[in-house]
């Protein structure tokens, strides 16, 4: 048995920072390639999701085989994997790379280097990652490659002489990122004759085939017919289909060492897979397992709720359908005094809170109502047991807690200079601890520390807005800290809701709770009779505001008989008031949960 | 006889003008101007086969109330409007106490007619003053001035057994101290009926350009709701109490066609933009016609009717229409009509909630009223009785 390399595969992802352009790279390299026709590109061919397209953002990894007839008369085989760029989705960047040997570094030849870059250039380079560096869009006449290549040498410190300036968009110079690929980036080796090794990269739910696995080959084949064993969970699998996305399904039969694509057979759910996992032959298993990935873990917890409560089990049956495909979200059922049967959901960040949210609304038709975003807090109680708290409504008895921990993240945030003193007030704003401060060129890189409660809500938005979206920003989950936090709670009409209330630092707990009535204020629409808001820490009221009585709103005229014209106005009111929640006698707008807090300040 | 919960309410005919002298900019009526004469006999002829058609659909009525709306029906040649009052006689019987009004513009043009609207058969007017502030007039795009409005009002209540006219207040820049003494005046010039509407800012009339470029300022709310309260005290101290959101009348003189819609009964809707609900077998039918003249003529011509929207209202509508047009009335509704409709009653938990803010209230004959205090946001309590 002799490993060997195999000269005519390459495999790599592409890394870049979001609107760098790497889906747009992803689709000349495709087309260029000829793997698909003209007429069969649509635009972003590895977004396939809904989402995925209208937000211009990868969420899961993809994966295309590429054949290349290259400059020295060979024919390559050469793998993409396109990775997501957000920071939520890191975890599949990071396994999408363990299955590569090369990256490409895409960066914007008129924006430079961004804090995802960062993040993700340095994630390849602890891959081992050999790196070919692109520099994109400069078609532009901003573009500046030249200022932009040594920005790169001296900011993440990596040599980018025969970096590859192009176009993707126009096209420009995609041959030149094809013959890099082939020259600069190692081929894969592995042992043909060994026992069957392979890293489960990714799986999904398709319709059709049932569960989808995405692997790559390290040693030995992957046949039709075979029988696997996934080493983590022990389970043994038939093989049905072996092949690769080219990109769409090509059934091959088998694939080989250094091979990237995909196998289904008789495996029921994908929970049943765990990314990472090493795969072999059930007869001939291997000897040597693969370091696997730490399973993901959720960061921000919220409840979901049917704003009509009759659609509680087509939302436990839709949730079963997106976990089939999404192992990284959970859920468990809930109950809420306001909002009655619900679930409360973890996911990797709120921009997948977000997507979840979104796709049970679309893909499923559910109206549903989202609660505070809240982080996992450690309780330590003064019996000396640990606490996880997920949900502020369960704080138990502040006198039988010793202490609270809460998660801190480090972040990294670029910024031009002029919106410096924005940010470093925004990050002190938010408990933030300075950690670093550089220039990379013209632009302040900060790195802070801050308490990952702080981030959640709407600082990544607040960021955008501050440095007029030129600023960018990363973060990973540092370290649990101490911190004197206590639960605010928010009555409205003198009745608490549950739903909004959330824990927070005793320090900004006024401004806090100021925002959050005034934000309600604006939110809940005037009723027949006033409410006041209030914020409240245990029975002491921190803030205060009225929502004055509606006056006038009857219509004066009457059209004859044309009632319909009123029942559609009705029709209307009826339709509004069914997006609200009623909360003894107010009706608060179901947008009201995440807007409120939305803090301006 | 018909097991529905609307006979009782009478069954008034509408009938639609569709056509002014001018627009006016605030107006969102189905009115539309026309620079050549309008072929009057052309649309008479149409009125009758809509009539007939109707007739054919709910025969054997006893119309109790006839309605000329518009546009400005005043614009009718007397022939005209007797032909068409002769035609709904020849389709159904006419009670012989019918209340048969027409809309008429105050112009001296429309004076001269008057007599022979009288010959005609109409025995009831209502004016559209709008306002007693020439200024005002001119820029609600108005034809008539202040004294030939008053005059019209005066021949009006010479000529007819009944009149009433309309004003439109809280106009742009409109003091309550203003207000208090046009509407002091108007009621001095009153015979027995009121109509006092709010303006309203409606999509797709010029106001709205104009309120939406920041041009036309209305009263906020607040402003809003003190005019109508100082209409509510003045009219009452005066005995024109309102017996409808909009509309004041001394006891009995209340316009007896406007409460079959209120009372949700049975109508016909004639002629172009017309609303009809009319009641077969133990349905509600919603009908309406098309709204352009000409292209109503020709369908009339061609199918013997317009309507081009038909529904039958399921039992939740109804109720909806039940209450949108019974809770505007002062007399309110009664909530065991409302369970006739719907098979359901009225939420007790909300109508409990409603009684506790003032909004309104059970009376001893069990009636639901609404009260001074729910009036102003009537839209409001209708919303949450409905919902
Ligand atoms: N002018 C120009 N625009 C480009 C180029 N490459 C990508 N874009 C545009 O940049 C935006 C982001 O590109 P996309 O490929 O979605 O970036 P991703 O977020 O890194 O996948 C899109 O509007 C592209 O059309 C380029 O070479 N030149
Ligand atoms: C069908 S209209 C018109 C009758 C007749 N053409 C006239 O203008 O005298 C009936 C009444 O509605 C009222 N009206 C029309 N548009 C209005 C608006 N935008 N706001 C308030 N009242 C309005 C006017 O008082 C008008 O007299
Ligand atoms: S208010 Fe009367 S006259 Fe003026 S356009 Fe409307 S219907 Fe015609
Ligand atoms: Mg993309």
């Amino acid at each position: 048995m002799t490993t060997r390399t195999f000269d005519n595969i390459r495999n790599f992802s592409i890394v870049a920072h979001i609107d760098h352009g790497k889906s747009t790279l992803a689709d000349r390299l495709i087309q260029t390639t000829g793997t698909l026709t003209a007429r069969e590109m649509t635009e972003q061919v590895l977004d396939s999701m809904d989402i995925e397209r209208e937000r211009g953002i990868t969420i899961k990894a993809q994966t295309v085989r590429l054949e290349y007839l290259a400059e020295d008369g060979k024919t390559y085989i050469l793998n993409l994997m396109d990775t997501p760029g957000h920071v939520d989705f890191a975890y599949e960047v990071s396994r999408s790379l363990a299955a590569c040997e090369g990256s490409l570094l895409v960066v914007d030849a008129s924006q430079g280097v961004e804090a995802q870059t960062l993040a993700n250039v340095y994630q390849a380079i602890d891959a081992n990652h050999e790196i070919v560096t692109v520099l994109n869009k400069i078609d532009l006449p901003a573009a500046d490659p030249d200022r932009i290549k040594e920005q790169i040498e001296e900011v993440i410190g990596i040599d980018a002489s025969d970096a590859v300036p192009i176009s993707a968009k126009t096209g420009l110079n995609i041959e030149a990122v094809l013959e890099a690929i082939v020259k600069k980036l190692p081929a894969p080796k592995g042992d043909a004759d060994a026992p069957l090794k392979a890293l489960l990269v990714d799986s999904w739910y398709d319709a059709y085939l049932g569960v989808v696995v995405l692997v790559r080959i390290i040693d030995g084949t992957l046949k039709k017919g075979m029988t696997i064993k996934m080493m983590g969970t022990d389970a043994s699998h038939g093989v049905d289909k072996v092949g690769v996305f080219t990109p769409k399904m090509r059934d091959i039969g088998s694939l080989g060492p250094g091979e990237v694509g995909f196998f289904t057979g008789s495996i029921k759910e994908v929970a049943d897979t765990r990314v990472g996992d090493t795969i072999t032959d059930d007869r001939k298993p291997t000897a040597q397992a693969l370091p696997g990935f730490k399973p993901v873990q959720p960061v921000v917890f919220c409840g979901l709720f049917p704003v009509d409560a009759a659609e509680f089990e087509t939302l436990r049956a839709a949730m079963g359908r997106l976990r089939l495909n999404d192992a990284s979200f959970s859920y468990e059922m809930e109950t809420s005094a306001a909002l009655g049967f619900g679930f409360r959901c973890g996911f990797l960040g709120l921009l997948h809170l977000e997507i979840i949210q979104e796709r049970l609304e679309r893909e499923f038709n559910l109206d549903l109502i989202s609660t505070a975003p809240s982080v996992v807090y450690h309780l330590r109680m003064t019996d000396g047991t640990i606490k996880e708290l997920h949900n502020p409504a369960d704080m138990p008895d502040v006198m039988k807690i010793e202490t609270i921990k809460e998660p801190w993240i480090r972040a990294t945030i670029l910024t031009p200079d002029e919106y410096l003193g924005a940010v470093l007030k925004l990050c002190q704003d938010r408990r933030g601890v300075q950690v670093d401060l550089n220039y990379v060129g013209k632009r302040a890189m900060l790195v802070y520390d801050l308490p990952l409660n702080e981030v959640v809500f709407d600082f990544y938005d607040r960021l955008k807005s501050i440095s007029k979206g030129y600023a960018s920003f990363d973060y990973h989950i540092s370290d649990y800290r101490e911190g004197d936090l206590v639960k605010m709670s928010v009555l409205v009409n003198a009745e608490p809701v549950d739903a909004l209330s959330m824990l927070v630092h005793r320090n900004r707990a006024e401004s806090r709770g100021r925002a959050m009535c005034e934000k309600l204020k604006e939110l809940i629409p005037p009723h027949m009779f006033q409410i006041p808001v209030q914020a409240a820490i245990g029975g002491k009221i921190i803030a205060r505001e009225t929502i004055r009585a509606l006056r006038k709103d009857v219509t004066a005229k009457c059209y004859g008989g044309d009632a319909s014209r009123k029942r559609k106005l009705l029709d209307k009111q009826k339709a509004g008031k069914k997006r609200m929640r009623q909360f003894g006698k107010v009706d608060i707008p179901q947008e009201a949960f995440i807007a409120a807090l939305k803090m301006d300040s | 006889m018909i097991d529905h919960p609307t006979r009782d309410a009478g069954f008034g005919v509408y009938v639609h003008w569709p056509f002014c002298a001018s627009k006016c900019p605030y107006c969102d009526f189905n009115s539309h101007v026309r620079h050549q004469p309008v072929d009057q006999e052309r649309f008479l002829a149409a009125f009758r086969r809509e009539i007939a058609h109707t007739a054919a659909r709910i025969p054997g009525r006893t119309v109790t109330s006839i309605f000329f709306g518009g546009g400005t029906p005043s614009l009718m040649k007397p022939e005209t409007v007797g032909a068409i009052l002769d035609a709904i006689g020849a389709a159904w019987s006419v009670d012989a106490g019918a209340e048969i009004t027409l809309e008429a513009n105050p112009t001296s043009v429309e004076m001269e007619r008057f007599r022979g609207y009288r010959t005609a058969g109409i025995n009831r007017v209502s004016l559209g003053v709008q306002a007693l502030n020439d200024t005002d007039l001119r820029r609600l795009g108005r034809m008539h001035s202040v004294d030939e409005a008053l005059a019209a009002v005066t021949i009006a209540a010479s000529i007819f057994e009944r009149s009433s006219f309309d004003l439109i207040y809280a106009r742009p820049d409109q003091t309550p101290q203003a207000w208090r003494a046009e509407l002091e005046r108007a009621i001095g010039h009153a015979a027995e009926h009121l109509s006092l509407y709010q303006l309203t800012i409606e999509p797709g009339t010029w106001f709205e350009k104009l309120h939406r470029a920041g041009k036309l300022t209305v009263p906020d709310d607040d402003a809003s709701r003190a005019l109508f309260d100082l209409t509510q005290e003045i009219c009452e101290a005066r005995g024109l109490p309102a017996y409808e959101v909009s509309n004041h009348a001394r006891p009995g003189a209340e316009s007896r066609h406007n409460l079959v819609y209120w009372r949700y009964g049975e109508y016909a809707g004639i002629g172009p933009g017309a609303h009809g609900r009319l009641v077969t077998g133990n349905a509600r039918l919603a009908t309406a016609t098309e709204k352009h003249p000409e292209t109503w003529l020709e369908r009339v011509e061609r199918d013997g009717h317009g309507i081009i929207d038909e529904e039958v209202l399921t039992a939740d509508a109804e109720g909806d229409e039940f209450l949108l047009m019974g809770l505007r009335l002062k007399e309110g509704i009664d909530p065991r009509r409302y369970t006739r409709f719907t098979g359901r009653t009225l939420n007790e938990r909300r109508i409990r909630t409603l009684e506790d803010h003032g909004l309104i209230v059970r009376r001893a004959d069990s009636r639901l009223t609404v009260t001074r205090e729910g009036f102003p946001v009537l839209n409001a309590v209708i919303a949450e009785l409905a919902a």
